[in-house]
């Protein structure tokens, strides 16, 4: 592959931290959700918590970085509707990865559960208690984690594509290391 | 009897000092019991719904008040469903066999000023401790109002033994709230 405009570092290096960090508070969310009361609970509770304004954290780092630093342009050969629909998915991306952890602070105060950031930076809350209010964002959370998880399996099976079939570098200049080529 | 009479007695209990009346009259619905837990460091609001109070305080002569407490455990709101349910069970208050806390005041002292000090027995789950409460009290709408809280240590008590013994993840210490409202005994005016 002659093109070899890849990702720049800080871009590959956010991608990836960030996939484990959200593929593990996805699972912990779903795992600790339906755990019985008990004092690990709690602690999975906050250590979702904390992990999930990490990754807030880390997500608005990775927009200023992406605002400042134009990714490499997508193949010429790519037909215009692909290259229209990977802009909207990694839009979209952006997008979920502020909102997930947002409804999650907000939900957190409006169930009167205030968020202490790895038990020592408290959080302002937002909302004031409201039990309803706590139910609704609780599912604003699930589905927009759902949402998450299908547009993931989509962008996976995109790169997937593009390394297999077409062959291009799409994937490749994401990858940490250099691609044989 | 003389209505000249009548009038006069009248006069003298409406003239006497504000301060020489009895509270005993306790008012549930404008009453309050919150506690404070602390969960992974976070402090979480509870309250009772339930509760009742037996009083008779004179302000002026703290030293004979008395006060009683008896809490429906059963009427907790701990903050969450889950641990409303969790809460009423065998490890924490084991309602099944103690429906109820209750508090017995053995000494009311005068700290100057609206402050006092309520001293006196809690008894949750068949344990007893002594307790000092400092609170306040003033008149509002013609009720006396007491406002006071104190820190119990849960685990004194049994509350939240086996595995929730573990105080790191729920805090030993529990700040309990008291709001209570009472009228004047009836027979006082
Ligand atoms: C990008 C970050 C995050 C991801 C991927 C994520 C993912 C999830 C998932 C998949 C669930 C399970 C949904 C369900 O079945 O109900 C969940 C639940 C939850 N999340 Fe998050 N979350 C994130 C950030 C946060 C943040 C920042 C907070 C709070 C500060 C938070 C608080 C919660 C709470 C309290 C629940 C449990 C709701 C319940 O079962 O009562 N999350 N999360
Ligand atoms: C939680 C899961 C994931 C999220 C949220 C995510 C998000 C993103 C975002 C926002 C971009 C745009 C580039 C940027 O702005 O940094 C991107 C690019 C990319 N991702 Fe992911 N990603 C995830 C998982 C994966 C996985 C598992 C793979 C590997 C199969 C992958 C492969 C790629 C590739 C190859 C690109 C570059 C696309 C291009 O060159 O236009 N991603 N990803």
């Amino acid at each position: 592959m002659i093109s070899s405009a890849r990702y720049s570092l800080p871009a590959i290096a956010l991608h990836w931290l960030m996939v484990v960090l959200l593929i593990g508070l996805f699972t912990l969310g779903l795992y600790m959700h339906d755990l019985p009361l008990s004092p690990d609970k709690l602690k999975l509770y906050s250590w979702h918590k904390w992990a999930g304004v990490t990754a807030f954290i880390l997500a608005l780092l990775r927009l200023a970085w992406r605002l400042g630093n134009r990714p490499p342009p997508l193949p010429a050969a790519m037909p215009r509707w692909q290259k229209a629909a990977s802009h909207g998915m990694h839009h979209l991306f952006y997008v979920l990865m502020l909102a997930i952890p947002l409804s999650g602070w907000l939900m957190s105060s409006a169930k009167g559960f205030q968020t202490v950031y790895f038990g020592v930076l408290p959080l302002p809350d937002l909302l004031a208690r409201d039990k309803e209010v706590g139910e609704l964002l609780q599912t604003v959370h699930e589905y927009l984690n759902l949402t998450l998880a299908a547009l993931v399996v989509a962008h996976v099976g995109a790169a997937l594509k593009h390394h297999l079939f077409d062959r291009d570098d799409v994937l490749s200049r994401m990858l940490p290391f250099r691609d044989r080529a | 009897m003389n209505p000249l009479r009548l009038v006069l007695a009248a006069l003298v209990v409406a003239s006497g000092p504000a301060s020489a009346r009895e509270f005993s009259e306790f008012q549930s619905a404008k009453s309050t019991l919150h506690f404070v837990s602390r969960q992974m460091g976070v402090a979480v609001d509870g309250r009772f719904t339930k509760f009742s109070a037996t009083l008779a305080f004179d302000p002026a002569r703290p030293a004979a008040a008395t006060a009683r407490l008896e809490v429906d455990l059963a009427s907790v709101d701990a903050g969450s469903p889950d641990a409303d349910d969790e809460v009423v069970g065998k490890p924490w208050f084991n309602v099944e066999r103690f429906p109820t806390a209750s508090f017995v005041s053995t000494a009311i002292r005068p700290l100057g000023g609206d402050g006092f000090e309520l001293i006196g027995k809690l008894t949750i789950k068949g344990k007893t401790q002594e307790v000092i409460a400092p609170f306040t009290f003033r008149q509002d709408d013609g009720n006396g109002v007491f406002d006071g809280a104190f820190v119990l240590k849960r685990l004194d008590f049994g509350v939240g033994d086996g595995v929730w013994s573990d105080v790191t993840t729920v805090a030993n210490e529990v700040q309990i709230r008291f709001h209570i409202v009472a009228s004047p005994t009836a027979s006082g005016n």
